[in-house]
């Protein structure tokens, strides 16, 4: 259990403002400039000695990811820091509230953060549907302006920077890092090839290095409390720090919360979310990372750590840590095929796998759900999600697949089940054609 | 220079280059759909993935990595053949499977690749995808279901064409490619994006259920739509013409062709002339060959040779234009000229007028300064390579002319001869470009010679270019950029007003002519091809015009006697393009009716004239051609003609250049006959017109 003393995000449930003097009082904005004085070789050793990994969902370690940007003077272009706020996936809604209550922390994060990969702006670019966490972020966009803190000399540290915000339209694909750049620079949001990766050529062709909410947002607290106290939490030194859990479904008290990595998966959910709906017995899976990692059956999920290697070794994975729980009432093969739909909506369309796979994979999912199906097109429906996994130009072709291969992983008895009862179901209804009758 | 194996080969290449490329240079064949090498790379149809390590425990899309050292591609381990056989499946299960009413069957990338590389039946049993067909006007048929969003034409029209008209709308399933508004694409070059569609989704329109691909007998040859002279190929089937489609030729048209090469076929079998006419009673008859031959032979037969002119048209090849020549040298007229048009420029060496720079060099150019030209509807090809190159480099261009949408940006200069002699003499402005520039280049158009001032615009231009450095010890930036095909090659064998023995020119060039014709000073002309002039009211209401060619035209209509000749599908022949480079057309089909070969008429008519032309044969003529002009030996060589200088003063006026093509689609006498070039001024040309007046209104 994460003391309170120890949480990053003191105003998460925005019990007090999210303005700058409210901000301030729970230390944001404290001593920003001596952070930056000591040089972006020390913001980047001390991000790596926390073992800080990316929180958008693919959990890379971010010093590293920093320390690929080239060097500007050897560049000579301009270096951005783009902010992925695109919050968009199933099951996930952290980001969500940093921007509502938390929105200084984000932006100190960006002074530092841009300090620290040699850029002059950050942009972030928002869901178009959080229309007032865009409000709040601009908001606090202004009133950093105005105190000094952004803009010639930000909060004095001898370094300009701007930080803009820029609204998409609602496009899930845009969450794509290399989609979102695209997007922002006014293109039609289609993930691009890689590589170059973007630190090398991202927007503009400039070097870049988009980073998620959640990750720019703990970067300040880290600098002030230092590396080594982030990285004292989490069961070991490949997963450190707190995480923010958020926990839906079919749980008494569904929440968002702040806790230590590594945390066991039933502690969390019986601590902060009231329990599952009928007390654990009732339960049925959880998916445990947001909509596209691979749901786990309720054997697995009573033993799991919610970390990164914990997660990937039950085939499943920690992602955005978006916990959706189903309790035994849930419909599980119409649960998933439900997502296979999300994922056909939202598949951008320019690659082959994705945009033909997505369809066909939901198609025969809505089968799955009646049972009008094969036996043998479970293992057809298997192959097809392998044909999408790993052939596209983004991760959104891995994401449509997974969910529904941890569904034929966990639950193969039940969808053969209701193959049997359809095919039971459909002989009894057969008209039985007496030979004197066709006669 | 990373080295690397691919399956198991080694090979060195250059940084930079992709595994695709590295594999077509070692032979290893992997399989695509959206790649192609004269576009951007989107990486979007994922069938040329191939296992790459070191690296990432999946496949990799070949076209989008580049080659580094000491990697290790295999194009056939059995991750490849599954990802392959993936890609393959899914591309079909929404592609509707008509082969048998496609018109891309035979010939289709998806065909082929889905027997080679693809399952040998499909697993998909739900319902599939349909799209609606989109109007993309009268030359490109769509079926869209077909697409399989490879975005070739819509990286085409963006790239190549520089029009931004097609684009994927929507997303996920529903993707498709589409106009954003419902409009034709208006790009000169919009048939390559048929070419260039893996799938039958874009076909031609004309060609539409006509033939297929293995019935048609292929022959390779030469354009004359315009003076590029773009590498084609003829498709036949029998005796008709199917089809044109453009032959690869790095250092001319690339891969592409303008529409009008290509569609303006099906004005070969219209208002042809299949029979000799003679004028009786003011009518026209047609008559046998023999008949016309002894009624011309009785007018000709006793005129005086200073009283008889001959002029070739546009679309003459090399060997005819000679058997003119010899047949008016033989009856004693001095009388000639290539330019039915009226350009004017002095011919001081071969340079004068060809494009010494050569197409492909536009590319190696850091400065392009056109003047009197508008070449996107004169050579759209040429335009191509200049907005390929200002892709590349951001050339800057200038003009000097009517300011025209020439697909890239340019600084308008001026539009008057006045404008380039100020140029000439100018401090600031383009010629700041000019004189930074390392290899700059000069265009002059046709327009700038037509012009009154035609003789100083020319003498204008080559100072201009010797000013500037454009003339280099390996690098010639002064450039003629001819409209007609075959105004080079009658330049080259000198079909020009004829000199005397102390070098003085006695003969009339097309002005003199107009001026004898007019006052009853000529009593016959010998037109080839001249179809771009009124030739009755220039020639003189008494003169005995003699017109040859293919098409019943402004020539043939005002002539006192028509000979039949053979379009330039229809003969072996010799064509000289603007760079100079002299290129072999093959015939692909036969004369219509009783056409012949156009040398060969005028080889018959020398004879009855008692002036028998002393060859037998085309390899007799070329071998009498190549006699008394070596260089044109150089079969598809570009030449690298010495810069003549020039140095004299020069007077213009300030009245603007105008422009030469107001109307791309109709030309020639062949783009003239043809239906589907009528469509597409419709389509094209009329439509804008509509909208401008209504918009004035």
């Amino acid at each position: 259990m994460l003391k309170d003393q120890d949480r990053i995000y003191t105003n998460l449930y925005g019990f007090e403002g999210s303005d700058l003097k409210a901000a301030k009082k729970r230390g944001d904005w404290d001593k920003t400039a001596s952070f930056i004085k000591k040089g972006k070789d020390w913001i980047i050793e001390e991000m790596k000695a926390s073992g800080l990994r990316g929180r958008g969902g693919a959990g890379f370690p971010t010093g590293l990811k920093w320390s690929f940007m080239p060097d500007p003077n050897k560049t000579k272009k301009p270096h951005y820091l783009v902010v992925n706020a695109d919050e968009s996936e199933p099951g996930t809604c952290k980001d969500r509230e940093i921007l509502r209550n938390e929105p200084h922390k984000l932006i100190e994060g960006c002074l530092l953060a841009g300090f620290a990969m040699g850029a002059k702006a950050a942009y972030i670019y928002i869901r178009g549907e959080f229309f007032n966490e865009g409000s709040a972020v601009v908001q606090a966009i202004k009133e950093a302006y105005d105190a000094g803190l952004l803009g010639k000399n930000a909060a004095k540290s001898g370094w300009d920077f701007d930080v803009y915000l820029h609204r998409g339209a609602g496009a899930y694909i845009c969450g794509e890092e290399t989609a979102l750049i695209e997007s922002l620079e006014g293109n039609k949001g289609q993930p691009r090839n890689k590589p170059p990766f973007p630190a090398m050529a991202g927007l503009y062709s400039c070097p870049t290095t988009v980073n998620n909410v959640e990750t720019i947002a703990s970067v300040p607290t880290i600098l002030r409390r230092g590396g080594k106290w982030f990285a004292g939490f989490g069961r070991d030194e490949k997963n450190t720090g707190t995480k923010l859990f958020c926990i839906s479904g079919h749980v008494e008290t569904p929440c968002n919360v702040e806790e230590e990595m590594g945390i066991p998966l039933k502690t969390l959910i019986e601590k902060h979310a009231g329990g599952v709906r009928g007390g654990w017995d009732n339960l049925k899976a959880i998916i445990p990372g947001g909509s596209s990692t691979p749901l786990l059956p309720k054997d697995v999920c009573s033993k799991v750590y919610m970390d990164f290697d914990s997660l990937r070794a039950e085939g499943s994975g920690l992602g955005t840590a978006g916990v959706i729980v189903m309790d035994q009432s849930t419909d599980i093969v119409y649960a998933i095929a439900r997502l296979s739909y999300f994922y056909m909506h939202e598949s951008c369309g320019q690659c082959t796998p994705c945009r033909e796979g997505t369809g066909w994979i939901w198609r025969m999912m809505v089968r799955m759900v009646k049972g009008d199906a094969t036996v043998e097109e479970i293992d057809m429906l298997q192959d097809v999600t392998k044909q999408v996994e790993g052939h596209t130009i983004c991760a959104h072709g891995d994401a449509s697949a997974w969910p529904v291969q941890g569904l034929i992983r966990h639950f193969r008895p039940e969808l053969e089940k209701r193959i049997k009862d359809y095919r039971k179901l459909a002989d009894r209804d057969r008209p039985t054609i007496s030979m004197a009758a066709a006669e | 220079m990373p080295k690397l194996t691919i399956d198991g080969q080694e090979i060195e290449v250059e940084a930079g280059t992709s595994i695709i490329q590295a594999a077509e240079q070692l032979g290893i064949e992997i399989p695509r759909f959206c790649y192609h090498d004269k576009l951007s790379v989107p990486a979007n149809c994922r069938m040329c993935l191939v296992e790459v390590s070191p690296g990432p425990p999946k496949p990799q899309a070949s076209c989008a990595l580049a080659c580094t050292e000491g990697m290790e591609v295999k194009t056939d381990s059995d991750m490849v053949k599954k990802a392959r056989k993936g890609v393959m499946e899914f591309l079909l299960i929404n592609h509707p499977l008509d082969c048998p009413i496609c018109d891309q069957g035979g010939e289709c990338d998806l065909q082929d690749q889905a027997v080679a590389y693809g399952y040998d039946q499909s697993r998909y049993h739900e319902e599939k995808r349909s799209v609606k067909n989109k109007n993309l006007g009268p030359l490109i048929k769509t079926i869209m279901t077909r697409c399989i969003q490879c975005t070739r034409c819509v990286r085409f029209g963006e790239e190549i064409g520089g029009v931004t008209e097609l684009g994927l709308l929507n997303r996920g399933e529903d993707v498709e490619i589409g106009t954003f508004i419902e409009q034709a694409v208006s790009t000169e070059l919009s048939g390559n994006m048929i070419d260039i569609c893996p799938v039958g989704a874009l076909t031609s329109a004309p060609y539409e259920f006509k033939a297929r691909p293995w019935e048609l007998k292929k022959t390779e040859t030469i354009d004359v739509m315009d003076a590029v002279g773009s590498n084609i190929r003829v498709d036949t089937r029998g005796n008709e013409v199917m089809r044109v489609l453009p032959r690869l030729n790095e250092e001319i048209n690339e891969e592409w062709i303008s529409d009008k090469t290509r569609f303006a076929y099906d004005g070969l079998k219209r208002q042809r002339l299949d029979t000799p006419y003679i004028r009786k009673k003011g009518k026209l008859e047609a008559v046998s060959w023999d008949e016309a031959l002894e009624f011309t032979a009785g007018k000709l037969i006793g005129v005086d040779g200073k009283r008889f002119a001959a002029v070739t048209g546009d679309l003459v090849d090399v060997e005819s234009t000679i058997a003119l020549k010899d047949l008016t040298q033989a009856l004693g007229s001095p009388h000639m000229d290539c330019r039915q048009d009226g350009a004017k420029f002095d011919v001081d060496g071969r340079s004068d007028y060809l494009f010494n720079t050569g197409i492909a060099g536009i590319e190696e150019a850091d400065a392009i300064l056109l003047v009197g030209t508008d070449p996107r509807h004169e050579a759209p090809m040429i335009n191509a390579r200049i907005r390929k190159s200002w892709l590349q480099s951001k050339v800057p261009v200038g003009l000097i002319g009517t300011p025209v949408d020439l697909t890239y940006p340019y600084e308008h200069i001026g539009t008057t001869p006045d404008d380039l002699d100020r140029l000439s003499r100018a401090r600031k402005g383009f010629v700041e470009v000019l004189k930074k520039a390392k290899k700059p280049m000069i265009i002059v158009g046709t327009a700038a010679l037509r012009h009154e001032d035609g003789y100083d615009v020319h003498a204008l231009a080559k100072m201009v270019a010797e000013r500037f450095g454009m003339i280099q010890e390996d690098w010639n930036g002064f450039n003629v950029l001819h409209v007609a095909a075959g105004r080079t090659g009658a330049l080259d064998v000198n079909f020009l007003p004829q000199k005397n023995d102390k070098g003085k020119t006695i003969g009339y060039d097309i002005y003199d002519m107009v001026k004898a014709g007019r006052a009853g000073k000529l009593d016959a002309v010998y037109l080839l091809g001249v179809d771009e002039l009124d030739t009755r009211a220039a020639f003189g209401a008494d003169t005995f015009i003699i017109y040859q060619g293919h098409h019943g035209d402004n020539g043939a209509r005002h002539a006192d006697v028509i000979f039949p000749g053979a379009a330039y599908t229809e003969k072996d022949a010799l064509y000289v393009n603007t760079e100079g480079r002299v290129q072999m057309a093959r015939r692909a089909a036969f004369p219509v009716g009783e056409a012949k070969e156009d040398w060969s008429i005028l080889r018959i008519l020398s004879e009855r004239l008692n002036v028998t032309l002393p060859y037998n044969s085309l390899q007799e003529l070329r071998r009498r051609i190549f006699g008394e002009f070596p260089h044109l030996k150089a079969i598809d060589m570009k030449p690298n003609e010495d810069f003549v200088s020039v140095d004299k003063p020069v007077n213009v006026s300030t009245s603007p250049f105008g422009r030469v093509v107001y109307n791309f689609y109709q030309t020639d006498v062949i783009s003239r006959a043809s239906v589907t070039m009528a469509e597409c001024v419709e389509a094209f040309i009329r439509s804008k017109e509509q909208d401008a007046l209504e918009a004035a209104e």
